[in-house]
């Protein structure tokens, strides 16, 4: 079945078996009674029960509590945190001024869209190894090809979460992952040849989700709130200050580069 | 200038401000790509000029101008029955924040199904197809996109719509209303070839693959293109998230669902 009779049978109804609400007595939450049963769990093991279904181990979910402890920057010159902050200076909601900080967050130069390039790179590179090619080939085809997304970073190659994360990761045993080990070793092969390609958080933190099992779609959802706590800081110091102060620009910090000025034909 | 870090000028070839004599932040002239717009723009420039001077140092011919005109009157309300205006009539209904509620229809109006992102990849295709049967037909299988992006890969041939069966008269109608023969060659071979395109694709083309035909007229780029499709059909999200504001939730569909899941014992 397919085109309008598919429409149609979807019309006015859900079949679905992730939950339901039922006002006034429970809900539903992937087969399980909310109240009853979940509401013990961590919120993270929570969010990657939604995503996936399955429950994490204890240790899979303090390495997930310690990746977005240690990624919450409260700098607000950082694009996405100037958003939230921006929007509290212009005294607009603090919730959409985070809602739409975490919007820009799936970036391609930072972010959501580096991480889940970087997982799939990872993942996809793992598979060929398994499969019987040579690491060094993919990696040195790959960089050849295109951005190796997880290595490299701005204005400092040197990434600061890196041997805080593998701490924790080794604190909970989960530091010697089949994916951990390839992104160390996919920048062993990369930086005798590209210095500057030192390993980011983005490649880190993708090889210790891989190695929980989780897919680059699950992944995306997962990785929504990483910033999240970074960015109230800058609200409410944003808020606390005068209206508009915030980065406020005055006509000569624009630099044209345009036209010159001309008469508009009428 | 003196007092302002090098590195802390925002750059633009698009506008320029004069600040009044005794305040750097009040401005006594706004330039929009040389023209002086308070000065000379208010009063003589249509709307549509100055969306398309925002992307462009020199305005495309009137004809092509008013073609995209009459696109925008079309794009203004994709209607309720839309996924993006009833993202937006949500934000209404719950009294969500008016921003949130155009920020609904901009997520979900963004999509591969008809949205923004549609725009964009036939925009593509009409780069590396153009006007060939041969070309588009070899496009009818979904491709996956490399490098992987944040919308999933696409389902269908971009600009069709992948649940239609028949070509809605509103887009044939919609077609004729803005074909401007040579000014707009692309959207004229698809007006000329339109059942036979979509008999080969095996699906019937839809607003996003005219809008996209259009823009690529207009000599935009993909992303151009996709960013004036969220642009142009926002009004109608608005306008239908104040109204069920009005109404209210006891008035607005809540569905069923049929759970397949039972509680675990």
């Amino acid at each position: 079945m397919n085109g309008p009779d598919q429409l149609l049978q979807n019309t006015g109804r859900l079949r679905t078996a992730m939950g339901e609400c039922f006002p006034g007595t429970h809900t539903i939450f992937r087969g399980h009674d909310l109240h009853r049963e979940l509401l013990e769990m961590d919120w993270v093991g929570l969010y990657v029960f939604g995503i996936t279904g399955r429950k994490l181990t204890d240790a899979q979910v303090r390495v997930l509590h310690a990746i977005w402890v240690c990624t919450s920057y409260p700098d607000t010159r950082l694009w996405n945190n100037r958003v939230a902050a921006l929007a509290a200076s212009a005294r607009s909601s603090a919730n959409l001024g985070i809602v739409a900080g975490l919007a820009l967050s799936e970036a391609t130069t930072y972010g959501g869209q580096a991480g889940m390039r970087s997982l799939h790179f990872l993942i996809e590179t793992q598979r060929r190894v398994r499969d019987g090619a040579d690491l060094e080939q993919v990696v040195l085809e790959e960089k050849a090809a295109r951005r190796i997304y997880g290595y490299g970073r701005p204005i400092n190659s040197i990434d600061e979460r890196l041997p805080w994360i593998m701490q924790v990761a080794a604190n909970f045993g989960l530091d010697q992952g089949t994916h951990v080990r390839l992104a160390h070793a996919v920048e062993a092969i990369l930086q005798p040849r590209y210095p500057k390609l030192r390993m980011n958080y983005a490649a880190l933190h993708a090889a210790l989700i891989a190695d929980m099992g989780l897919s680059v779609r699950e992944y995306q959802m997962l990785r929504v709130p990483t910033f999240l706590a970074g960015m109230p800081p800058c609200v409410a110091d944003a808020a606390a200050k005068p209206e508009g102060t915030l980065f406020p620009t005055p006509c000569a910090a624009i630099a044209y580069e345009g036209q010159d000025h001309r008469t508009w034909p009428r | 200038m003196s007092d302002i870090d090098k590195a802390d000028v925002v750059h633009t070839r698009i506008w320029q401000e004069e600040p009044e004599p005794e305040n750097a932040f009040a401005t006594r002239a706004a330039f929009c790509r040389g023209y002086d717009v308070y000065g000379q723009m208010l009063g003589s420039a249509r709307w549509i000029d100055m969306l398309l001077l925002l992307l462009r140092d020199e305005l495309p011919p009137p004809s092509q101008r008013d073609a995209l005109e009459t696109l925008a009157v079309a794009l203004a309300n994709p209607g309720p029955r839309d996924p993006s205006v009833h993202a937006a009539m949500c934000g209404g209904v719950g009294g969500s924040a008016m921003a949130a509620a155009l920020m609904a229809a901009l997520a979900v109006g963004a999509g591969r199904n008809g949205g923004a992102r549609d725009v964009r990849d036939a925009m593509e295709a009409w780069a590396q197809c153009g006007p060939e049967y041969r070309a588009w037909c070899e496009r009818a299988a979904p491709q996956r996109r490399d490098p992987l992006e944040a919308f999933p890969d696409p389902q269908h041939v971009a600009g069709f719509d992948p649940n239609g069966t028949v070509l809605p008269t509103i887009v044939r109608q919609l077609l004729a209303a803005i074909d401007r023969g040579t000014n707009t060659p692309r959207i004229a071979w698809l007006r000329a070839n339109l059942d036979d395109l979509c008999a080969r694709i095996g699906l019937p083309l839809t607003h996003s693959g005219v809008a996209a035909a259009l823009f690529a007229d207009l000599g935009l780029a993909p992303a151009e293109g996709e960013l004036l499709f969220l642009l142009l059909r926002l009004p109608g999200a608005g306008a239908h998230a104040l109204e069920q504001q009005q109404h209210g939730y006891r008035r607005f569909p809540f569905y069923q669902i049929d759970l397949t899941s039972e509680p675990r014992a």
